[in-house]
């Protein structure tokens, strides 16, 4: 058995799942300090359950706390960056394009040092160590410790990013290092911009899986527990510690997973409706596709690999107008409870439109009996009209697919959608979020040159497949389950041996659950 | 008409040059970013009209050559286009007075205002094409007079420079350049194209950059507004019309020749479901609604995203993507019979004629 949890910014959701099936599950408002409301909702989930603990094979959690750091300016921890490129870069130096605010409260300590490549593998300038220890004295000096690293064409050759860390922890050996090329892609800025965020997020990181492991123990859980990523895969606690910029995207990714498991399904659309938003998403092979653009959080651009999603302002709460006819974007959130019409309040939302409509019995439907018929109808086109065109905007292809629909909001769904195959509406759709993250497999990857000089393509191919499996089983996944999900091959000209960057993703479900 | 560029001018400017860069020319984010910093330290750079230039003045035209994916990695040093100026007047033993842009269209609006302001001269509104065109000699300021691209300077990010004191012709230029950018880290800074203030008063595009901010700022203005057809209020400026409104069905691409080269399906919203089909190479060159050719190059093809009006370009397309595709009437100086043998559809591999749209707004004076 395991219990996934999600850690939103308005709720705390719990599950609790044996094999492929839902036991419990649990919603409760999400406290300041994020370990209490997950140890209320492990209390609550226990105890419903009369659970045995030691029967737990694993915790998920996923959480939009390193997110809300960001986005909210708080408990961020000052970071110096390193880029090596001169004498290209300099007009641009790091945190040029963030909001002052943040990097303000971060510092704008960078350094630029000679190195970095060319798009073809040459030297842009030559690697001066000692260039690089005069700089680590100057960080160490203004008492840093967080330290981003970043090298022009690093994803091509990551090597003048490690001799920096290897220099600055001679120089600061309690140093919290991170390297640009372990967590983007080709765009200097948007890397550098992603590689500083977690430089500057670690220490609440190290701080938040510590209190999460408390929280476990509080309970007398000894389980292993996981945090989910971007990517829908979970990381073990200590290598969270280390990339919480990782998890920046596992709210949606969580939702859009526990929408297939629900579902069955493995290629879909997923129509994730909240409170204010609706999320569109697609699922490809059981997975959320990727977004291709750069991608902003708390106002930086970054460019690493986050679910394609798009937002609309559309949800349970969203206020409706008349004349002229409105829908969203503003809501009254979770004030729902205490502000819609059925429940009692004054403002007429979404919800009341549909329970007007005859369509679901919420609250007191005597409340909304005033409601004009056509103009309820009127409305519902409207809403239609939204998540069709929503829809559409997300598809690949003119095809029609399946559309899934989660969410607390889903009631509002209540026609098929255009260019849908089918409609699906699983069951314990409100929690499809701390389900995803019960459910989530654990991954493998390998990313690195290869000559071809010395074995063929397929070799090397068979080769990179090879390690990503053993990974993914080492980090504890079942063998018999392990699938290839991702290949990617970027042939790298010049360099001598006709090299080729593989990279291999493997994922299977986890041993024991 | 912009007087100078203040750090308000920025983001309109870089709106206006990515609707006139018709889906290519390059980002012009990283530029615009700089020239803030620049401004941010030297204050507003001064814009001349070309009528406030002397007939004698020396005026050099300044860009980046090279491959866009190249320069967002390895970005610019900052004083490319300062050094090679520089080494340009060194060569000719003369000062230049002002400054004029290549192409409005897209990243390289942005480079001439940044060294302009760092060389402490003017830039001049208007350019040589009014728009987004891939290679050197697709400029008036070459097929409308008597400039040469050479004497030219190239320098990269670092003390590498090369003079190009002679050339056979403008193609040559452009075929020695584009070699030389790929050796110095696929992006570079060049100054060439000297001309006196009567030769560019003659053959410029005019009044292109005070176009551009002023097509930026209404598309903001709208924006704020709450304007429910953006895509017509563009249109409307640049005397163009709506061609269509739709959603892009299909998007094919390969790379040949370093040009994005590809075509694009759209099916329109109304009941009629009308077909169009794009060809393009970095930028949109024909069109076709149901098969029949409706807007060719050099005339302006301009895909922007039905709400917000914002320029959509090559790379960004993708299925689902629902956009207004304008056609705007080019310039008058890309449309001579010597004009189009550069830029007319045959040069770009068409059979097909160059059918003007009527009408003109870029290149004349801003009302």
């Amino acid at each position: 058995m395991r219990i996934g949890i999600d850690v939103g910014g308005t709720n705390t959701d719990a599950v609790l799942m044996d094999g492929t099936k839902v036991i419990s599950s649990t919603k409760s408002p999400t406290t300041q300090n994020v370990s209490e409301g997950i140890t209320k909702a492990l209390k609550t989930i226990i105890e419903a359950t009369q659970l045995d603990v030691s029967k737990l094979d694993g915790v998920m959690i996923g959480t939009t706390h390193f997110t809300n750091a960001v986005v909210e300016r708080r408990r961020l921890t000052p970071t110096a960056c390193i880029r090596l490129g001169l004498p290209a870069t300099v007009c641009l130096p790091p945190m040029v394009d963030w909001p002052d605010d943040l990097a303000e409260t971060i510092g704008r300590n960078y350094y630029l040092a000679h190195g970095g490549h060319e798009f073809d593998g040459r030297e842009i300038s030559a690697f001066d160590p000692d260039e690089i220890r005069g700089i680590a004295e100057q960080i160490k000096a203004k008492g840093l410790n967080a330290i981003a690293i970043s090298s022009v064409f690093s994803p091509v050759n990551a090597v003048f990013e490690e001799k920096t860390a290897e220099i600055v922890k001679e120089v600061i050996p309690d140093a919290n290092i991170t390297l640009s090329s372990t967590i983007g892609r080709i765009g200097l800025l948007e890397r550098e911009n992603a590689a500083i965020m977690n430089a500057c997020l670690r220490e609440l990181a190290v701080k938040t899986v510590s209190g999460f492991k408390q929280a476990l123990r509080d309970m007398n859980i000894t389980a292993p527990f996981f945090i989910s990523q971007n990517d829908g895969t979970l990381m073990n606690a200590d290598f969270a510690a280390d990339y919480p910029v990782l998890t920046f995207a596992s709210g949606p990714t969580n939702s859009m997973r526990g929408a297939a498991f629900l579902s069955g399904l493995k290629d879909a659309i997923v129509v994730d409706v909240g409170g204010t938003t609706t999320d569109v998403g697609v699922l490809q092979q059981g997975f959320p596709r990727v977004a291709a653009m750069a991608v902003d959080i708390g106002g930086v651009r970054t460019n690493f690999r986050m679910p394609d999603t798009l937002s609309i302002g559309l949800g349970g709460g969203s206020l409706v107008e008349a004349e002229p006819l409105k829908v969203g974007p503003q809501s009254v959130g979770y004030e729902l409870i205490t502000k819609a019409k059925v429940f009692g309040g004054d403002t007429l939302t979404t919800t009341d439109i549909i329970v007007a409509a005859g369509h679901e019995d919420i609250g007191d439907k005597s409340k909304v009996s005033d409601v004009d018929a056509v103009f309820a109808k009127a409305v519902e086109d409207r809403i239609e009209e939204m998540v069709n065109v929503a829809v559409d905007r997300m598809k690949t292809s003119a095809t029609a697919m399946p559309v899934i629909v989660v969410g607390g909001g889903s009631i509002l769904i209540q026609r098929k959608v255009e260019g849908a195959s089918e409609m699906i509406k699983p069951e314990h759709f409100a929690v499809a979020n701390a389900i995803g993250a019960a459910i989530a497999q654990v991954g493998g990857e390998t990313d690195r040159i290869f000559a071809l000089a010395e074995m063929s393509r397929e070799e090397a191919l068979e080769q990179a497949k090879r390690e990503a499996t053993e990974r993914a089983v080492s980090a504890g996944a079942k063998a018999e389950t392990v699938e290839i999900v991702d290949v990617e091959e970027v042939p790298l000209a010049y360099l001598p041996g006709n090299a080729t960057r593989i990279m291999v993703k493997a994922v299977g479900d986890l041993a024991g659950a | 008409m912009l007087k100078e560029v203040t750090l308000a001018d920025i983001e309109p400017i870089a709106i206006g040059a990515g609707i006139l860069g018709t889906g290519g020319g390059g980002s012009p984010y990283q530029g615009s970013l700089h020239l803030r910093e620049v401004i941010k330290q030297l204050g507003p750079q001064t814009v001349w009209q070309p009528e406030a230039l002397n007939d004698e003045a020396r005026v050099a035209v300044a860009g980046f050559i090279g491959a866009p994916t190249a320069s967002i990695e390895k970005i610019h040093e900052g004083t490319e286009l300062l050094r090679a100026l520089r080494l340009l007047e060194d060569h000719i033993g003369q000062k230049l007075d002002a400054i004029a842009i290549a192409e409005i269209g897209g990243s390289n609006s942005m480079g001439p205002l940044v060294a302009g302001l760092q060389a402490g001269i003017p830039t001049l509104d208007g350019d040589g094409m009014g728009r987004a065109f891939p290679e050197l000699q697709m400029a008036s300021y070459l097929f409308n007079g008597d400039a040469k691209v050479a004497p030219f300077v190239m320098v990269d990010a670092g003390e590498n420079s090369v003079l190009f004191p002679q050339t056979k012709d403008a193609i040559w230029a452009e075929r020695l350049a584009r070699v030389q950018a790929t050796s110095m880290g696929a992006t570079a800074g060049l100054v060439g194209v000297l001309m006196t203030g009567k030769q560019f008063k003659a053959t410029c595009i005019p009044y292109t950059l005070s176009l551009a901010h002023a097509l930026g700022k209404r598309v903001l203005e709208s924006q704020q507004a709450g304007s429910d057809d953006i895509p017509q209020v563009i249109a409307d400026m640049l005397s163009g019309k709506v061609l269509f409104r739709g959603k892009l069905t299909d998007v094919h691409r390969r790379i040949s020749r370093g040009f994005a080269r590809g075509s694009l399906n759209m099916e329109s919203f109304s009941q009629t479901r009308d077909k169009l089909f794009i060809e393009f190479q970095n930028e949109f060159l024909i069109a076709y609604i149901n098969g029949e050719v409706v807007a060719t190059v050099p005339d302006l093809i301009c895909i922007v995203d039905l709400e917000s009006g914002e320029p959509i370009s090559t790379e960004l397309l993708r299925y689902g993507m629902r956009v207004a595709v304008l056609a705007v009437p080019a310039p008058a100086g890309l449309k001579t019979p010597s004009a189009l043998k550069f830029v007319g559809p045959k040069a770009f591999g068409y059979d097909v004629a160059f059918q003007p749209l009527a009408g003109e707004s870029i290149g004349i004076p801003l009302m």
